[in-house]
């Protein structure tokens, strides 16, 4: 019976005591930014814009792998190789439909070049909805953004141009295969 | 049988096989590089390991690799064993060393076999940091790229090449860490089955280098399943596209026939449905002779007046489109005035063949079943270029002495090095009876080289020898009869004994004597097989229609029955010689033609084109050589107001006021049976448009298909609604079910968890590895025994003095390939072949040009010497490359 | 045929325009009380709320009224078509019926019913047929569960609501509405009746079923219960029937409890409206601060706490009322 009270009691004073708290808040400081009035900080890794960056010798990092295009779960992204005569593969068409994009950023995950960044801009909003489709022009930018000093090409095997296989990091001089010496 | 147990699930196996074999076809993930399910095992890659234990007390076990370990009864195995996944991660970890950072940039990405397998064995981290491993690339021409960095040195690509295919230009090079798998030098692999590398290679080595071109993904490919055109065989193929550009063909499983091989041909033949000069709007010839493009409304105005001012159709049907478009253009001009469009003697050869079947409907070998005969004879078909994929089944079927040479040492059939071993240069005979050398000589004994009449005669003395009440021959020279008595006595005592002819010759007689000395053979050995083969896709079907050849439409039109010719997909240049067809055209008022490729036909001949679309733009039904129904799918929708042959009939038949009103494919087929009853089976070939598999259709593409919302948004943003197909199962998209229970017909790709590489995930929809696809291989039967026993007569045209023979390329004699860039690439510079004597009685050296009359047309080509080649012949190259329209082997007069 | 005199005519006009003006009142404070609890809200929670439509963001329910009619009004192809429209109409009619004998000044009132506080539990016990028929024609599982829990929280809760009025017309001595204010005149009657305007408002919570008795409608498990079907104008008027009940309840409590518009210098509906508004803000306080019982325990607090209070509140109220008559 004593424990019942209590319970009682406790129950009911902590519910009392909740709305107490709770309309206490009318006192205090919202935490709401006013944007646009107000414009908060966004770190460098947010998620917003997508763009195409280049690598350190100013040459396009995007090598039209096509893996952001897969990661994609909204499927806004679509990318179509081409090849120069150097055997050096580039998007020929590098699209993004913003008006699907939801900035998960999968895509930049997924980037095995470093290629395409998330930006800390948002403010993408248009009264056209057509206006939200970036093509590869649209998207590139001058520099590396949050990566410097990669460049895919330099790590990879196949021959591009202005190296040869053999060349890349970390890599033998080519095979000669007419030797017989082990 | 035996009784195993695998991860302690217990199953009852064929005790002929290996324990891979056996875990693949139950389901379980077990990685491998250097077994494939037609190579078998060699134990190189000592990938496959698993824990095998003595008996149900050895609690130890040892690690032994799954492909060399046979299936015996009562063994235990652990594919789940620490032990063993340690050293399957251990072994891929010392495969990728010196693998390259090369993924991104690889066209095997997304259908790795060695990407699979590392994720499979959980190596996601490369620990190695130590110098990469470089090799230089070749060149190795239109096919094929080269990118041998990324080679694990598996070996398959040569024993596929080598060991399997018989090339020679393709080698393990250097040695250790630097062997080096390619040709003594750049340039082209000779083998006409080289393409195969591309899917052998479980990495990106050799890739496709037509894909290459204009690539994209698997996961982003738009599929269909397709059936090749390029020959009667039927190969099931898997076309893939991509924004309604053909990218490119692989291999679909099909247990029969192709099961994981193509050719060549079949591979990289279908470039020309990406060619920009191909006819994509109607078209009407003006008073200066140029084709105007016209839209639908004024064409149709246009084909109404031509069709109420017309005095008469005749149809010219085409043995390369399939039935439905025959059908409909047949319906179109009325039954009596359609022709197959075939020439005079290509059609009786065709006649012969189907006769042929009928006579042994029972005893028609299958690709497939070609392998397993012990004993073959091949009557006049230079069977590498009229119907390659053969060529290579023939290549096994010598093999079958290997395996009974090893099964009386008791040496498992999977165990690949031992059998070749003791198999050595001992083969299963193959005798082959043709015009001139051959591809497959170095595998025939005493490869005869005779003249068409020659190779009948030898054909009916073969009969004659296996059955004397046989009609017989003349009498014949001792070495020739003691030959004929060899061949005969070795198809009898063989097991399974095979005779292989074809059409390729033009001579009925060949198939005559193939039939009469199978006749002879069944009674004697109830395993028998026949094999014909015939000259193009849907020979066999357009024989079954049951129509004139195309003389008669020739006929009508010089005659003046009709004024209007409409042809369906075909060309009459190459069907008659020029000055025929020319003749024809000029007095003809109008020829419509309903074709996808810009053919002479089409260039010159045409005052009416319609743009049909090709295999990759249509559905239809084609018979193969073994009288197999199979269809093939629409792989992209064309841009309008290009559609199928078939749909361009039906609207011209309205135009005429008699709408067929045939809504899908349905409908037509429908209409097909209830005219063919013979062809009845074609409705069974595939499921109607109709079903659906718990109420879904089937994909078209993998469930990953990806950029769907940004693919068209540069045009409209707002995405573009499904094509909703109307006359198949299948989905213009990856929405669908896709897995083992749809019906293998309607499998447009390979794919399953884990397994991304075409070769590899097929094994899901298999009944065991390597075996037929579960729910049956697709396709049905037509041929009905027929009721003629009786021995045709002996009757051979012979022809005296000089004579001209076919002589086909696999790169070039087919026209549709030809039209294909790479293709264009490889065929060879047509040449007029004699042996040494033919040069010196012409009185020409070789290189120089002979001038050849034939059939009125004169064609001078450089003379080329063939020793191989009988007396008094001249070989002439038959195809888009040299000669055609022209009858063939006909007696000529050099000068 | 009857004659009417003009006084009588006028009458009649009178008593149809002050219907109009209580009922169209309700519906707009109902309204109102959408942006207020969405700002009240924001206060609670350290947000602002929505502040851009308007000043302040007075004119965001205008907004939300223009998209709310606007929206396709969609009936699912398998939902009982008839059964569907009728359902949020019934709620919209039983409250605002409800209102009809709410007597907001001595004057202001549509019926002044000797059986109001009967009427209006008629009415409230009629309200659960919306939500039966809602989830029922909605043909959804969701929706059925949503409804059926709804249904058991009401019947039930109507017993306590029932009980704990019983003190309140035993003190007035009165069913009318007007006669209980009248009977506060010295005491409101939250003083003597405390239990059973503690039992009032819980219960009065229940059948509107607000925050923290919002299980029929609990989106983490329902969706949106009983009205997961519904779209358009239709869902509208479930929205605003129930903030119409908040409306009423408020009004109730005002009227049963804390004297109606009895109080000093101020006029009457003044009075009437303040008491009636704080009772309304805390409802949103409620919402702020409560968490959501579980079903078990919803039924359990009902049954096995509050049934007996109310009822003991009743014997010692009537034991004084007899003693002290």
């Amino acid at each position: 019976m004593k424990n019942a009270a209590q319970t009682a009691f406790s129950a009911t004073s902590s519910v009392l005591r909740t709305i107490g708290m709770t309309f206490m808040h009318s006192f205090r400081k919202r935490e709401t930014v006013l944007y646009p009035e107000e414009k908060p900080y966004l770190p460098p890794r947010y998620r917003g814009r997508i763009v195409l960056t280049r690598d350190p010798d100013g040459a396009e990092r995007c090598v039209a792998c096509n893996l952001c295009s897969v990661s994609c779960p909204v499927d806004c992204i679509s990318v179509v190789k081409a090849e120069d005569e150097t055997g050096r593969w580039y998007p020929e068409t590098f699209r993004i439909n913003f008006s699907r994009c939801i900035y998960c950023g999968f895509c930049e995950d997924a980037c095995p070049t470093y290629a395409i960044q998330l930006t800390p801009d948002f403010e993408m909003g248009e009264f056209d909805r057509q206006n939200m489709v970036y093509e590869k022009s649209d998207l590139t930018i001058a520099g590396v953004g949050k990566r410097p000093g990669y460049n895919f090409y330099r790590v990879a095997g196949m021959a591009v141009g202005g190296k040869d296989k053999g060349e890349a990091e970390n890599e033998a001089k080519p095979v000669n295969i007419k030797t017989l010496l082990p | 049988m035996a009784h195993i147990t695998i991860d302690g699930r217990e199953y009852d196996v064929d005790d002929t096989e290996n324990l891979l074999a056996v875990a693949l076809s139950k389901g379980f993930d077990l990685p491998y590089f250097c077994w494939h399910p037609e190579l078998h095992s060699v134990g190189a890659c000592r990938q496959c390991a698993v824990k095998s234990y003595r008996n149900d007390e050895d609690e130890k076990g040892m690690v032994v690799m799954a492909c060399m370990t046979p299936c015996s009864d009562g063994g235990r195995f652990e594919i789940d064993d620490e032990e063993a996944a340690e050293m399957r991660a251990q072994v891929i970890e010392w495969l990728m060393t010196n693998h390259p950072h090369d993924c991104p940039v690889c066209e095997e990405g997304g259908e790795c076999h060695l990407q699979d397998m590392t994720l499979m064995t959980g190596h996601t981290q490369r620990r190695y940091r130590g110098a990469k491993r470089t090799h230089t690339n070749q060149d190795l021409g239109p096919f094929i790229n080269h990118e041998m960095n990324r080679c694990i040195a598996c070996y398959r690509c040569v024993r596929y090449y080598r060991d399997y295919a018989d090339g020679d230009d393709l080698r393990a090079l250097g040695s250790h860490n630097n062997v080096y798998f390619g040709r003594e030098r750049d340039g082209a692999f000779d083998n006409e089955f080289s393409g195969n590398l591309v899917e052998v290679c479980p990495t990106g080595v050799f890739t496709d280098k037509t894909l290459g071109a204009h690539y994209n993904r698997k996961w982003d490919m738009q599929n269909a399943p397709g059936i090749c055109t390029h020959c009667s065989l039927g190969c099931n193929t898997s076309p893939g596209s991509r924004q309604g550009v053909l990218k490119r063909i692989q291999n679909r499983f099909h247990g029969e026939i192709n099961h994981y091989f193509l050719c060549d041909r079949g591979r990289f033949g279908a470039g020309f449905v990406n060619r920009d000069d191909r006819p994509r709007q109607p078209l009407v010839r003006n008073a200066d002779g140029v084709l105007e493009p016209r839209d639908m409304d004024a064409m149709r105005a246009t084909m109404e007046e031509v069709l109420a001012a017309t005095t008469g159709m005749i149809g010219v049907g085409s043995p390369r489109a399939s039935l439905e478009d025959n059908y409909a253009l047949r319906n179109l001009v009325g039954a009596d005035f359609f022709t197959t469009g075939m020439s005079a003697h290509d059609q009786a050869a065709s006649l012969a063949g189907k006769a042929a079947l009928e006579a042994h409907a029972e005893r028609i070998a299958t690709l497939r079943e070609v392998e397993s005969c012990d004993a073959v004879l091949v009557l006049g078909e230079d069977v590498t270029q009229t119907a390659p994929r053969v060529a290579l089944s023939l290549r096994q079927a010598r093999r079958n002495r290997h395996l009974e040479l090893a099964a009386q040492n008791k040496i498992p059939k999977w165990h690949a090095r031992a059998v070749r071993d003791i198999g050595q240069y001992n083969n299963s005979p193959i005798f082959s009876a043709t015009t001139q050398a051959t591809r497959l000589d170095d595998i025939v004994i005493e490869p005869q080289r005779l003249r068409p009449d020659g190779i009948a005669e030898l054909g009916f003395a073969i009969a004659h020898a296996l059955d004397n009440t046989a009609p017989a021959v003349k009498q014949l020279d001792d070495d020739t009869q003691a030959l004929v008595d060899s061949i005969a006595a070795t198809l009898k005592g063989a097991k399974k004994p095979l005779i292989v002819a074809g059409t390729s010759l033009g001579d009925p007689a060949i198939v005559h004597a193939a039939n009469n000395a199978m006749k002879a053979l069944a009674a004697a050995n109830a395993e028998a097989r026949l094999f014909v083969t015939f000259a193009e896709a849907n020979s066999l079907g357009l024989a079954m229609m049951d129509a004139p050849d195309i003389e008669q439409a020739f006929t009508a039109i010089e005659n003046g029955t009709a004024d209007t010719l409409v042809v369906m997909q075909n060309c009459l240049y190459e069907r008659a010689p020029k000055a025929r067809v020319d003749a024809v055209v000029k007095k003809a008022k109008n020829v419509i033609v309903m074709d996808h490729s810009l053919n002479r036909t089409v260039g010159e001949a045409a005052t009416h084109v319609l743009p049909a679309g090709s295999f990759a733009e249509a559905d239809g039904t084609l018979v193969n050589n073994e009288g197999r129904a199979q269809r093939f799918f629409q792989v992209f929708i064309p841009d309008a107001p290009m559609q199928e042959g078939w749909r361009w009939a039906a609207d011209l038949a309205d135009v005429a006021g008699r709408d067929p009103e045939w809504a899908g494919m349905d409908d037509i087929i429908d209409a097909i049976v209830a005219d063919y009853p013979a062809l009845a089976g074609i409705k069974d070939a595939a499921p109607s448009q109709s079903f659906r598999k718990f109420g879904m259709r089937f994909p078209r593409s993998p469930h990953r298909y990806a950029a769907r919302t940004a693919l068209y948004a540069n045009v409209n943003v707002r995405e573009r609604r499904p094509t909703v197909d109307a006359d198949s199962p299948l989905s213009y998209s990856m929405e669908g079910y896709y897995g083992e229970g749809q019906p293998p017909s309607t499998l447009a790709f390979a794919w399953s968890p884990g397994w991304d590489s075409n070769q590899a995930a097929i094994t899901r929809f298999q009944d065991e590895v390597g075996g037929h696809l579960k729910g049956g291989d697709p396709g049905t039967r037509l041929i009905t025994p027929g009721t003629d026993t009786a021995f045709a007569p002996a009757d051979v045209t012979r022809v005296d003095g000089w004579q001209a023979v076919p002589m086909y390329h696999i790169f070039g004699s087919e026209s549709q390939s030809a039209r294909a860039e790479a293709i264009a690439e490889r065929m060879p510079e047509p040449v007029f072949r004699v042996n040494a004597e033919g040069a010196k009685t012409l009185g020409i050296t070789p290189g120089n040009d002979l001038s050849l009359t034939i059939d009125g047309e004169t064609h001078a080509f450089p003379l080329d010497v063939d020793p191989s080649l009988p007396d008094q012949t001249i070989a002439v190259p038959v195809g888009m490359h040299g000669v055609c329209g022209v009858r063939l082997p006909v007696g000529v007069e050099p000068k | 045929m009857m004659e009417f005199t003009q006084a009588e005519a006028l009458g009649v006009l009178a008593t149809v325009a002050k219907t109009l003006i209580i009922l169209v009142g309700a519906v707009l404070m109902a309204a109102l009380m959408i942006p207020i609890e969405r700002r009240l809200l924001g206060l609670w929670q350290d947000r602002y709320g929505p502040n851009r439509v308007g000043p302040f963001g007075s004119l965001q329910v205008v907004a939300d009224m223009v998209k709310i009619f606007f929206k396709e009004d969609w009936i699912p192809p398998f939902a009982d078509k008839a059964v569907f429209v009728v359902a949020p109409a019934i709620i919209m009619v039983t409250s605002l019926l409800a209102f009809a004998v709410i007597p907001f000044t001595p004057t202001w009132t549509v019926a002044n019913l000797n059986v109001g506080v009967l009427f209006l539990l008629a009415m409230s016990s009629l309200g659960v047929y919306s939500v039966i028929f809602a989830g029922w024609a909605s043909d959804n599982k969701y929706a059925l569960i949503g409804a059926m829990r709804t249904a058991a929280q009401m019947i039930s809760y109507e017993v306590f609501m029932g009980l704990s009025l019983l003190g309140v017309v035993l003190l007035a001595g009165s069913f009318n509405l007007g006669d209980i204010i009248e009977s506060q005149r010295g005491m409101w009657n939250v003083i003597p009746q405390f239990p059973a305007f503690v039992i009032f408002f819980i219960a009065g919570c229940a059948e509107i079923h607000r925050a923290p008795f919002d299980l029929p409608e609990a989106e983490q498990e329902l969706t949106a219960g009983y009205h997961t079907e519904y779209s358009g104008m239709k869902f509208g008027m479930f929205f605003v029937g129930e903030y119409l009940g908040i409306v009423l309840i408020s009004c109730l409590v005002t009227v049963l409890f804390f004297g109606g518009w009895l109080g000093p210098w101020l006029p009457g509906f003044v009075w009437f409206f303040l008491k009636a508004f704080t009772f309304m803000c805390f409802f949103v306080l409620l919402r702020a601060s409560t968490v959501r019982p579980r079903y078990d325990q919803l039924m359990a607090f009902g049954w096995k706490i509050l049934l007996p209070i109310a009822i003991v509140n009743v014997a010692i109220t009537g034991a004084i009322v007899v003693a002290t008559s």
